[in-house]
């Protein structure tokens, strides 16, 4: 019984482990498969340090020896087989051994099957999207650190929490003790979705799914970044994954069903102009504003919608781009017919666009055939 | 003959008679008599001296700004937050960095000393193609032109990293293609200039010096060539697909159109790694010129030595995939990296050997390039050792896209290519220049800058392995001492370069005094042979086989007969 309540306390206290760790190596492995990576590096740390040790000592013993200041003659030698055959040799089998654990580990890593639950990670310029494949819903994790702590061109910015960087709206949530398998994917450029202390790092590809999985061994808090440039914000979409008891699993899973369900677009609904501007822009600062920003004002690469010959033209020009896509503008066909009609219907009366007209959900499934 | 007839008169007449022997279209050469005065001397250079001086000082200025560029990066990493600059701007700085480092500057820095030294080590008048040397090295300026305007086109310079990776690559202005065009340039300039060095190398050797005789510089630049010439049209390939990708509607890397954005990497990392060696092999070639003269003593193991270049060489080719272990291949291809990557560490680690046993039992002094020599086996072993651990590939799960990898590379390549071209232009200044540079002043450039160096780089290994990614502007604050001492750092090795800058002109302008025509008593190769400072044409008449005998049983690559004994 105490032991069971010690362990739930060191459970309840890595969270804040997490923030005190060694800054020298790797942190706390928490899923076995980065124990297992810290293992095989302290492995190949002690080799490099014994051969660190005999090269440099050997190197160092002759740089003071073998000095013409110490009245040292060089003897001049230039070859011996049997030391050279020899130094080819060891090297080789001491990688051969070393070859064996970090094979398994491989193996280990790339074994995806029997997973207990399956989540689509999506990278997009620059947040990531999260999709529960067993549950039927998924939803969007962003940066949450407020942008005044970031920026500090003029005094008086704000001070930056304790997470700064490593802080998302909605983390991930996972089961303890489960196996995920997470699946990656990318939305416009490649991202890479990596979280250290679980071991697994795995480069989100548009156009294609690659896999990776963990199993977390503990109850709490892991953070990680993206590790593939992908542009201006790559430094600001952080992945926090919250390990959590099966039970608080269950549970959560059943309230964002339900927030799911809630938030579906009734498809028979007649939508009043109103209605739409508004999740119109709601979908706007979900999924556009990261490229043309909040304004419609775009930047760089992006162009600015305020004011665009296709925003402001005739409608089918305006619903073609967003479902089919153009260069960097990704397709947006994914989105359903109601969230592209109410974009659309945003931007063309937004950011000063005034063109008055709005497009109804019916007209983005035509557009689709 | 001992000396060149006209070693002592530079601006005496003289033609390329040898040169027509080995088919170089001698009789073009025979207007060109002595160096044209002025400018003139330099846009029509054809000489290998001048073409090569041209090099290293253009590389030099590539370095200072590639330098300026890491300042920036550093600046801004000192505390977290923006301070400085915009995100973009930011990845623009570190991709403008690392292109031109590593195309600006290490990559010429070489091609420069290739070209002042190998004719004067193998006892050639000039370089095969005179006329292509100067093309090669004319395309350069305007690329690095290029890579500067493309910093302030509209959307700004390209600021997808120095790989390139597509789509970001595919999605970023006009900065990007002014990148491209310049990649297509340099490449041109680098297999010009491979095809040259493999020529002069193969045809024009001195009598006797067969190639396991040759100096090992030669040797490596040979292979280094090889490398270029396989390589250098690979990347072209990939960043023209990119072009067509951006702006003729092609496909290549886009998944909608049926392509496949990890084409890129394959086909970049096929040119990519080759690459690596082709900045470090140079870098081993003048090392073991250096070890062997202030050892007093042969090159230890000079065939071996051989052989691992080409090992080194021929494994380069199989090891690409060890920068895409997180792309998500499947296990088979996990693994044959991984053992390839491994291999590879076998004929690196036979040269570490062979450089120190050239140290053992010998008779050691420390002038500056020795202790350059000396500092890049040091750090490039770290270097190598990291090299190990990232070879794991479930290890480089962890580490990859991290600052680990920055740390990995920069002690391979600043440490190691760097600091090799730092001990090669002290070892050669005497020589280029006729005079002596200051002793004090290199010794002092080189424990700053050793030092500077590790106080940099050391730290980024913890960051790496704590998790910091690599090309951020911006980052979390557990990350912050290691950040702040990097960038420390980072300005005190800048600063050691000012200092190296003002001795070399020093040493132009006379140094320390003039230079006798072998200032080093261990030196044995055939550019000691030559009058200080070099006259503008040397070997008109290829160095005798008694010559260059004596040289070789020097380096332990030729048994001395009795009757020399005697003599
Ligand atoms: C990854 C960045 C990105 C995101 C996210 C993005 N766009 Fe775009 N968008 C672009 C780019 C780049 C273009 C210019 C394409 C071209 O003409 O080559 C563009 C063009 C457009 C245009 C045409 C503007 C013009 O005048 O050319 C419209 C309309 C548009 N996007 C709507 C949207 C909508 C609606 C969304 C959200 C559902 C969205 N975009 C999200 C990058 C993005
Ligand atoms: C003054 C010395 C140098 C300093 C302080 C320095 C600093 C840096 C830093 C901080 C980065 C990482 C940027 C990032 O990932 O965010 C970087 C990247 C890089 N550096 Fe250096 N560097 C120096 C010299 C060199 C040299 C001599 C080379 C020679 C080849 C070089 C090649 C590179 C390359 C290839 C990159 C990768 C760029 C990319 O991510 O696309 N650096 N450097
Ligand atoms: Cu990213
Ligand atoms: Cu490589």
């Amino acid at each position: 019984m105490q032991l069971r309540r010690l362990c739930a306390m060191a459970a309840a206290c890595t969270p804040s482990f997490a923030l005190a760790e060694s800054p020298y190596t790797f942190q706390t492995p928490q899923s076995p498969i980065a124990s297992h990576i810290n293992d095989l590096h302290t492995w190949i740390m002690l080799i490099i340090v014994v051969v660190f040790v005999v090269v440099f000592g050997l190197m160092f013993y002759s740089i003071f020896k073998h000095r013409r200041s110490v009245g040292h003659q060089a003897r001049h030698f230039h070859e011996n087989t049997a030391v050279e055959v020899a130094w080819t040799i060891i090297p080789a089998l001491i990688l051969a051994v070393m070859a064996f654990p970090a094979a398994r580990l491989v193996l280990a890593q790339k074994n995806t099957t029997n997973a207990d639950i399956t989540i689509k990670a999506t990278g997009y310029q620059w947040l990531w999207g999260y999709d529960y494949m067993d549950y039927g819903f998924g939803y969007k994790s962003r940066l949450a650190t407020p942008r005044a702590q970031i920026e500090n061109y003029k005094d008086g910015a704000p001070p930056k929490s304790p997470l700064y960087l490593l802080e998302v709206d909605e983390p991930l949530v996972v089961p303890v003790g489960k196996r995920v398998r997470i699946l990656t994917t990318a939305n416009d450029v490649i991202h890479s979705w990596y979280v250290p202390a679980l071991g697994v790092k795995q480069d989100a590809i548009p156009g294609f799914i690659r896999d990776t999985w963990f199993t977390a061994e503990h109850i709490g808090t892991y953070r990680g970044q993206c590790t593939e440039l992908c542009g201006r914000d790559h430094g600001y979409m952080p992945i926090v994954v919250k390990v959590v008891s099966d039970a608080d699993f269950k549970t959560w899973v059943t309230a964002q069903q339900a927030k799911a369900k809630a938030a579906q677009d009734d498809p028979n609904k007649k939508w009043t102009k109103d209605e739409l501007l508004a999740r119109g822009k709601q979908v706007f600062e979900s999924n556009c504003a990261a490229c043309h920003k909040v304004d419609g004002k775009g930047g760089g690469p992006f162009p600015a919608l305020a004011g665009s010959k296709i925003a402001t033209g005739p409608k089918e020009g305006h619903i073609h781009i967003v479902l089919t896509g153009k260069n960097a503008m990704p397709s947006w066909a994914g989105l359903s017919d109601v969230e592209v009609a109410s974009v659309i219907t945003y931007e063309r009366n937004s950011f000063g666009n005034h063109t008055g007209d709005f497009v109804l959900p019916a007209e983005v499934k035509a557009a689709r055939k | 003959m001992t000396t060149t007839t006209d070693a002592l008169n530079p601006a005496h007449p003289i033609d390329h008679g040898h040169g027509a022997d080995h088919g170089h279209g001698g009789h073009d050469a025979h207007d060109h008599h002595h160096a044209p005065a002025g400018w003139r001397r330099w846009v029509y250079a054809t000489n290998h001296k001048d073409i090569g001086t041209m090099y290293l000082w253009f590389a030099f200025s590539m370095f200072l700004l590639g330098g300026t560029f890491a300042l920036g990066i550093r600046a801004e990493l000192f505390s977290p937050g923006m301070q400085f600059w915009q995100p973009e701007f930011f990845n623009q700085l570190t991709t403008l960095h690392g292109v031109i480092m590593v195309f600006g500057a290490i990559m010429p820095a070489f091609t420069g000393l290739m070209n002042w030294m190998i004719p004067l080590m193998i006892g050639a008048p000039d370089m095969a193609f005179a006329r292509m040397n100067n093309w090669s090295f004319w395309l350069l300026p305007p690329a690095a032109m290029l890579l500067i305007i493309s910093l302030f086109v509209p959307g700004g310079g390209p600021g997808a990293g120095w790989t390139f990776y597509p789509p970001l690559s595919v999605q970023l202005g006009a900065g990007m293609d002014f990148g491209i065009f310049a990649i297509h340039l340099m490449g041109l300039s680098s297999i010009m200039g491979s095809i040259n060095i493999v020529t002069t190398i193969l045809n024009m050797r001195a009598p006797g010096m067969t190639l396991l005789k040759m100096p090992m510089f030669a040797w490596t630049s040979l292979v280094t060539a090889y490398l270029l010439i396989a390589v250098a049209p690979v990347l072209a390939g990939a960043v023209t697909m990119l072009l067509t990708d951006r702006h003729f509607g092609t496909h290549f890397f886009n998944a909608a159109g049926g392509g496949d954005p990890i084409l890129f990497q394959h086909v970049f990392w096929f040119f990519g790694h080759p690459e690596v060696y082709i900045m470090a092999l140079p870098a081993f070639g003048v090392v073991s010129q250096i070890l062997p003269t202030f050892s007093r003593k042969p090159l230890f193991g000079y065939v071996s030595m051989v052989y691992a270049v080409c090992a080194i060489a021929i494994l380069s080719f199989m090891v690409w995939g060890h920068h895409m272990f997180a792309v998500g291949f499947p296990a088979t291809a996990q693994l044959f990296y991984m053992f390839m990557t491994m291999l590879i560490a076998v004929p690196t680690g036979v040269k570490v050997f062979n450089w120190i046993s050239t140290m053992w039992q010998g008779s050691m002094t420390f002038e500056t390039p020795m202790l350059f020599a000396i500092g890049f086996l040091c750090l490039f072993t770290i270097g190598g050792m990291s090299g190990l651990v990232l070879s794991l590939a479930p290890v480089d799960i962890q580490l990859h896209g991290t600052y680990y990898v920055v740390a990995h590379f920069h002690y391979v390549l600043v440490a190691g290519a760097l600091f090799s071209l730092f001990g090669a232009t002290y070892y050669w200044l005497p020589k280029w220049t006729g005079n002596m540079y200051s002793e004090r002043m290199g010794k002092l450039h080189f424990w700053w800058s050793m030092i500077a160096f590790n106080i940099t780089f050391f730290p980024m290994h913890f960051l790496g392995l704590a998790g910091m990614p690599r090309r951020i502007p911006d980052y979390a604050l557990q990350f912050t001492t290691f950040n702040e001492v990097a960038s420390v750092g980072a300005f005190l090795f800048g600063f050691a370069q000012i200092l190296f800058l003002y001795n070399v002109i020093h040493t132009i302008r006379g140094g320390v005094g003039p230079s006798p025509q072998r200032p080093w008593d261990g030196a044995t190769t055939l550019e000691w042979d030559v009058a200080c400072p070099a006259p503008h044409h040397t070997w008109t008449e290829p160095p005798s086989l008694a010559l260059v005998r004596e040289g070789l049983i020097a380096q332990g690559l030729e048994e001395s007969t009795h009757v020399e004994e005697l003599k």
